[in-house]
């Protein structure tokens, strides 16, 4: 199979999941609405402006995490409901399902991180030292998410406890990408002369000077690193999962 | 199996039973305590060797898997299994002797210290392939899944050895000086060290032993199984 049909397959796989999402918005209102319900029992339950940027790193992406949880294994799942999965099997390359998943889970992503972080700004009344480098931490860490959970999705459409199991095969997996994007989202979130950046770099020991900006650069970086590696083993095992 | 191969393997069995005897009253009697540790130092002989063999198990266990993978044996799906049953055995092992170390030492029982994020990470790998396993009713489905889960989470375990020593404001309280140097190497007393380094062979030995007497007693149920039927 030539590289343009493969890489048509794989679109045709993308536009398909598109349409039907359009037309009947479920994940994508699912996702957003347990988003912005999280959003909104954490700004209820501490006050803004009591927060370290560290803290607010961190709900800002356990927010992101869970709902890429509550999301991404709709991919597969909905495929072995609807009983669409043998013919997308008979029809379709798997590397080009994965792919066209792949691309899905990235856009549903990156879709709710474009309207939660604006609200998260909003809420718990942020100004970003860097907003750069928030937008790169949000845009890679989506990546990563999408390209860890992917092909744990693909597992648990096969499996029997699809909702119950996701989130714990997914976070062993993901952790590495998890831990990354919040340092950077820190960084960024950190001004340079913010009353926590002292505290944090004594904190920080052995990274020492390493927690500025040069550091969120290293943090992108891996991030995109543990991306491709993902998306890799992920093309490299999906045949298994899907074609058993 | 020939005559003098089971023998041999008889015999090895006995020289483990004698050497883990040995291991364990040189652990106390023969070892010196470490300078700043004391006496709480003898940990390393059974807590270290514990860890280490948690992530052998979770090697061989991805091995097998690969193997599964490649060429479809139900015997490898098992023999990868039996490899993550023991080392989740050895995981818990390890975590809680260490837990304990902790509270002697350093106060509370748990911190985060990387080293217990990457065991802690192993553990819920451990669960999260066990749990997969439990859900999958068809045994060539659940042997291709979670064959496929145990590679994908082998290749994230290096990354973590990698990032989680850089979480901000966890620093590692874990004792380098005195046992562990930093640089990865061993800094010892040479009676502590050959108490050491024969307590990891003996925890290897005592894992390979389990590990292929739980795959000769699963042949010979499959084989009474299949008899059974024709």
């Amino acid at each position: 199979m030539s590289s343009s049909n493969w890489a048509r397959e794989a679109l045709a796989v993308l536009v398909k999941d598109v349409r039907s999402e359009y037309r009947t918005r479920y994940a994508f209102s699912a996702v957003l609405l347990f988003a912005v319900t999280a959003l909104a029992v954490v700004s209820f339950s501490v006050s803004p402006y009591s927060l370290d940027a560290d803290v607010q790193a961190a709900f800002l992406w356990i927010v992101l995490f869970f709902s890429a949880m509550t999301g991404l294994p709709r991919s597969f799942v909905r495929e072995e409901e609807a009983r669409t999965a043998m013919s997308l099997r008979l029809t379709t390359a798997p590397e080009a399902v994965y792919m066209g998943k792949l691309l899905f889970n990235i856009l549903l992503q990156g879709a709710v991180a474009t309207v939660v972080v604006p609200l998260f700004l909003v809420l718990m009344d942020i100004a970003p030292a860097h907003p750069g480098l928030l937008a790169g931490a949000t845009i890679l860490g989506t990546l990563a998410l999408a390209s860890s959970s992917t092909i744990i999705a693909a597992i648990v459409s096969r499996a029997n406890a699809r909702g119950a199991i996701f989130a714990v095969l997914a976070f062993p997996v993901t952790l590495p990408g998890l831990s990354s994007a919040i340092r950077a989202t820190t960084a960024a979130l950190r001004s340079a002369v913010g009353s926590g950046s002292g505290l944090a770099a004594g904190a920080a020991g052995s990274a020492g000077t390493a927690t500025g900006a040069a550091g969120a650069a290293g943090d992108l970086r891996a991030l995109a690193a543990y991306s491709v590696l993902m998306i890799a083993s992920s093309l490299l095992l999906f045949d298994f999962v899907w074609d058993d | 199996m020939c005559a003098w191969a089971s023998r041999l393997l008889e015999a090895l069995k006995w020289l483990l039973g004698v050497w883990m005897t040995v291991v364990v009253i040189a652990a106390f009697f023969y070892a010196p305590a470490a300078q700043n540790l004391g006496q709480m130092s003898r940990i390393i002989y059974f807590h270290i060797p514990a860890a280490w063999v948690s992530v052998v198990a979770f090697a061989v266990c991805t091995a097998y898997s690969v193997r599964y993978l490649r060429n479809r044996r139900t015997q490898d799906d098992a023999a990868a299994s039996f490899s993550a049953e023991l080392g989740l055995l050895f995981c818990v092992i390890a975590t809680m002797s260490g837990s304990i170390f902790a509270k002697a030492t350093w106060g509370s029982y748990w911190n985060w210290d990387p080293r217990e994020t990457s065991i802690f990470v192993l553990l819920l790998i451990y669960g999260a392939y066990f749990a997969l396993r439990s859900s999958i009713d068809d045994p060539a489905r659940r042997g291709s899944l979670s064959a496929v889960y145990g590679v994908l989470a082998f290749i994230t375990v290096p990354l973590l050895v990698f990032v989680a020593p850089r979480i901000p404001a966890v620093q590692s309280l874990h004792p380098d000086g005195p046992i562990l140097a930093t640089g990865g190497g061993l800094d010892m007393d040479g009676r502590m060290m050959t108490v050491f380094i024969s307590s990891l062979l003996g925890f290897t030995g005592l894992y390979a032993w389990v590990f292929t007497l739980r795959l000769r007693a699963w042949r010979f149920i499959t084989a009474l199984a299949n008899r059974q039927e024709d």
